[in-house]
């Protein structure tokens, strides 16, 4: 229990553990936490930013199926209005077609009957013709008698 | 000596003498034989054990914390590292908290003497014949395995303490702002009559002063030394038969429990000191 040169070690040995310390021990740990502290500190910053670009992305998701399905509604409108016009228009084109064929299948039949009062004028004529021959018993000219003839069978 | 061994005085004061090296009353150099032959060794003499002891504690302890250092990344740490950074944090926390000045020199100084006042106290755990034991087979006499328990050890720091305490006080406030403070207060006055009060005040805040570091290493030891005494006090009793060799081992189980206390909060008060006296050097009054 004696105070000697042991006081004087001490202080040396004591000087040299925290010079050891302030020069090997502190600097590396307290700059690896403070490290750790920066990029922890970062990391949550990240999911952060990570969130809010998800919320984002999110909300333009939303906005763009909406606007898809406005045009997808839009065009399936246009679609069936389309549909529409060309059920009315091809509507229009069979009762056109209808009617025209209707109309050719009428001077077809004007022309059979025409023909036919025709070719029934001209039997006519030569049954009156014949009948009269008969009656007459007696050959007529038929050139001379033409004219009459011919408006008989105008008459009829 | 061995004569000395047989008696309960003889084994305290065995227990209490350090294995001294020094020059020998007829001039030359060894190791002393006794308690009184080392005291008469003088101031030239040193003390092994409590050297031995203090410094493979203290290079164990900077072993292991610059291991972890080396190892120590902003990643995932692992055990070791995990542990240095929980004593650094602590100590950190400690200087922050109290500590306002910036020298960068504070911290690992506190860090040190935390570990290492608690490693060199945390001896005391030992039982009290172990290592002495030990060293007796190998024909070493002396052996104090607890460096605290020496007022050398104990005031060595205390000093190195005060005379960074004395430097960052001239530093920071200047020669002329250190001696203000040690002579214008408590006391003070106007001009002429501040004169008179000088001396008084000088006085006052010198007692103050030196008070710090005799305080600060004293503690530490008598707590240390009172520690030690009682579990050589109960180490007597072993040889005291079957019922008093029984009742001292459960009362070193119960005095070593609530050592366990005094060693750490010792260990921690004179970080805690060191810190608070650093400070007051920084700052003004």
């Amino acid at each position: 229990m004696n105070i000697n040169a042991t006081l004087i070690g001490q202080s040396i040995a004591f000087l040299f553990f925290v010079w050891f310390c302030m020069k090997f021990v502190w600097p590396p740990i307290t700059g690896a936490m403070a490290e750790r502290k920066k990029k922890i500190a970062e990391g949550l910053e990240a999911a952060e930013r990570g969130m809010q670009s998800q919320e984002l992305a999110q909300e333009k998701v939303q906005l763009q199926l909406t606007e898809a399905k406005q045009q997808a509604s839009e065009i399936i409108n246009q679609a069936q209005k389309r549909a529409n016009e060309i059920v009315e228009e091809a509507k229009g084109t069979a009762v056109q077609e209808g009617e025209r064929i209707k109309t050719a299948a009428h001077s077809d039949i004007e022309k059979e009957i025409n023909k036919a009062k025709e070719q029934l004028r001209s039997q006519v004529s030569a049954l009156a013709v014949a009948g009269a021959e008969r009656v007459l018993n007696k050959e007529i000219n038929a050139d001379a008698h033409k004219a009459v003839l011919d408006e008989l069978a105008a008459q009829i | 000596m061995a004569s000395e061994e047989l008696t309960a005085s003889g084994y305290i004061k065995h227990h209490l003498t350090n294995l001294t090296y020094g020059q020998h009353a007829d001039g030359h150099w060894g190791f002393a034989h006794s308690a009184a032959e080392a005291s008469e060794m003088g101031f030239w003499a040193i003390h092994v054990d409590t050297m031995f002891w203090s410094i493979l504690l203290g290079g164990l302890l900077m072993f292991i914390f610059s291991r972890a250092a080396k190892s120590a990344t902003a990643g995932t740490p692992n055990g070791l590292v995990n542990f240095a950074e929980w004593v650094i944090d602590f100590v950190d926390d400690n200087v922050k908290s109290t500590f306002h000045g910036n020298t960068p020199i504070v911290a690992p100084m506190v860090l040190t003497i935390f570990i290492w006042v608690l490693a060199m106290n945390l001896m005391d755990l030992v039982p009290v014949d172990w290592i002495p034991h030990l060293a007796t087979m190998f024909g070493i006499h002396f052996m104090k395995v607890v460096p605290t328990t020496d007022p050398n050890a104990t005031m060595g720091m205390s000093l190195t303490v005060f005379f960074l305490v004395l430097f960052y006080s001239i530093k920071v406030k200047g020669i002329g702002g250190f001696v203000g403070e040690l002579t214008l207060q408590p006391f003070s006055a106007k001009f002429p009559f501040s004169i008179i009060l000088l001396p008084i005040n000088l006085f006052l805040e010198g007692v103050a002063l030196l008070a710090k570091p005799v305080s600060l290493g004293l503690r530490l030891f008598g707590n240390l030394y009172a520690g030690e005494m009682i579990f050589i006090l109960i180490a007597l009793m072993y040889g005291g038969g079957i019922i008093a060799a029984t009742s001292g081992g459960l009362l070193q189980l119960a005095w070593a429990i609530f050592h366990i206390l005094v060693v750490v909060l010792q260990a921690f008060i004179f970080m805690v000191l060191t810190i608070v006296y650093l400070n007051m050097a920084h700052e003004h009054h």
